[in-house]
């Protein structure tokens, strides 16, 4: 079913918070409890929508940090001088309503028939999407190989910590640290170029499907590198986040 | 109408003292926003010119060397974006363009902006002139970056900050007011932002 | 400015056309590339909303809010589907 295109109406819909929790200092993930979900896929997003007291209306994309299956979940990360984020991970508290229409996307999306071994490149919030993977890997029971490489500013700046210090079997998660090292590190300590990537990606002869999501010059960097490297373009999905990931 | 979002609430707030200086419908901004098209194009000055074309004359075309020693000016006015921020204040550096007509001896009703990256704009030759209009090549005392139209733009800001054409290589005169690219999916075709004419029927 | 891609204009497709586009096939007018929607590079709250070719750069799609009213100019993409 992973690819068909669903006939309904994209509606906007208001859904009660249930909790908001956070992740890092800056992020937060916010989970929904919308009535009359009709299921995502793992990969999707959603629009959010919020308006003030004159009518002026601020709309952005989330993707869902969820699996299909779970609980709609976004996860948020404040950007200082965004508009929307930080009222989304400062002010909004459960029992507020949010306005919201989705899932949206039918290409950055994977479920288990799509295979792999599965080659998943996260930069900073950049990880949601690929985290909504990893989870329905494990929901499913799939045995597909997988690989995380997330790049992220500082380890406090890792999102879903705890979680990706325990993946599920078969799945291997590499973290390079851009800015800054705790004492001791031995793992990778730059931006992500072709020389890690030669370390860290399973071989083009293995007919990899890779997913490539976080700001702009991070999926270009590593999505030219891939592609060089010998994985079919098609093989590489991208997702663009912008300069800062949104705001 | 959607619900009102507890507790949220749009950016800025303008002081009293600037008023009188925000059009209808406008907040004033601190910051610089970037809105673009297209990718920013990055031209070399060995190979950027800028030229007065149409009007019945020959065209009369600058180089880069010869643009900035034409007499240029410093001028600090206040810039409105259709898509409702204002920047009061900013300060340019660049060549009027009534500078650029006299020198060209070109003359017409109407002119087309035409840019870098296939970007046009259409505006009225008497907007263009009487001191309103620059091609500018600095702001805020520094060459005008790349992504806010260096190496020089456009800068009419009695109009919609639209009409000021990034990356512009030149304005070509006719005798009609044809639409320029917003300006065909339905912009305003004059866009002045005291009459808040954002889009035709305005 | 750095470009988003067709990801980002998920919903505005599914207005305009009713279904998802994300993962429809794109062919440009100016150079014949193939792509998916979701990899057209996307410049987002311009006046409107423009996609262009990854490969030379053509403008595949603009839409453009007018009041109430979106124009979608498609005439850039030599097929969509």
């Amino acid at each position: 079913m992973a690819g068909t295109a669903l006939r309904r109406r994209l509606s906007w819909q208001v859904a009660p918070v249930s909790a908001v929790v956070p992740e890092t200092p800056s992020v937060r993930t916010i989970t929904l409890d919308v009535p009359d979900w009709p299921g995502h896929q793992a990969g999707q997003h959603v629009d959010i929508r919020l308006t003030d007291e004159d009518g002026y209306v601020a709309e952005r994309s989330y993707s869902i940090a969820s699996a299909p299956g779970e609980p709609v979940a976004i996860t948020v990360e404040r950007l200082d001088d965004g508009e929307v984020s930080p009222y989304l991970t400062d002010e909004l508290r459960a029992g507020d309503d949010l306005e919201l229409r989705g899932p949206i996307g039918g290409y950055f999306v994977w479920a288990p028939p799509d295979g792999g071994p599965l080659l998943l490149l996260a930069g900073g919030s950049g990880i949601v999407p690929l985290r909504a993977i990893l989870r329905h890997r494990q929901r499913t029971g799939s045995a597909v190989p997988a690989r995380l490489l997330y790049s992220s500013r500082t380890l406090a700046d890792v999102i879903y910590h705890a979680e990706l210090d325990r993946p599920a079997d078969g799945v291997e998660v590499i973290h390079t640290l851009t800015r800054q090292q705790p004492p001791g590190w031995t793992g990778y300590a730059r931006r992500v170029d072709a020389g890690l990537l030669g370390e860290v990606a399973w071989p083009a002869a293995m007919m990899p499907l890779a997913y490539v999501c976080g700001p702009t010059s991070f999926v270009e960097t590593v999505s030219q590198a891939l592609v060089q490297s010998g994985y079919p373009p098609e093989r590489v999905k991208t997702e663009r986040f912008g300069a800062t990931g949104g705001s | 109408m959607s619900p009102v979002s507890r507790g949220f609430h749009r950016r800025r707030q303008e002081p009293a003292e600037n008023a009188g200086r925000v059009p209808p419908g406008q907040y004033v901004t601190h910051d610089f926003p970037v809105l673009s098209a297209g990718p920013t194009p990055h031209t070399r000055l060995d190979n950027w010119t800028f030229s007065i074309a149409g009007g019945g004359q020959q065209t009369k075309t600058w180089t880069w060397a010869e643009f900035r020693a034409l007499p240029s000016q410093d001028v600090t006015v206040d810039i409105h974006c259709v898509t409702k921020w204002s920047k009061l204040d900013t300060a340019w550096q660049g060549v009027s363009v009534d500078t650029l007509l006299d020198l060209a001896g070109h003359d017409g009703p109407f002119a087309m902006a035409h840019c870098d990256g296939g970007y046009t704009t259409n505006l009225p030759v008497a907007d263009l002139t009487g001191g309103r209009a620059w091609v500018a090549y600095g702001y805020d005392g520094r060459p005008l970056e790349p992504e806010h139209g260096g190496p020089a733009r456009l800068l009419v800001p009695h109009l919609y900050f639209w009409k000021s054409a990034k990356w512009v290589r030149s304005l070509e005169l006719r005798d009609t007011n044809d639409p320029g690219f917003w300006e065909n999916y339905g912009y305003h075709m004059y866009g002045d932002p005291w009459r808040e004419q954002r889009y035709a029927g305005d | 400015m750095e470009s988003l891609d067709g990801n980002a204009i998920g919903g505005l497709l599914y207005d305009v056309f009713g279904t998802e586009m994300t993962a429809a096939t794109g062919i440009c007018g100016g150079c014949g590339t193939s792509s998916k929607v979701a990899e057209f590079a996307v410049y987002l709250d311009a006046p409107g909303t423009v996609a262009r070719c990854r490969s030379c750069g053509s403008v595949l799609m603009v839409f453009v809010k007018v009041r109430e009213t979106t124009c979608v100019d498609l005439r850039g993409l030599a097929s969509l589907g």
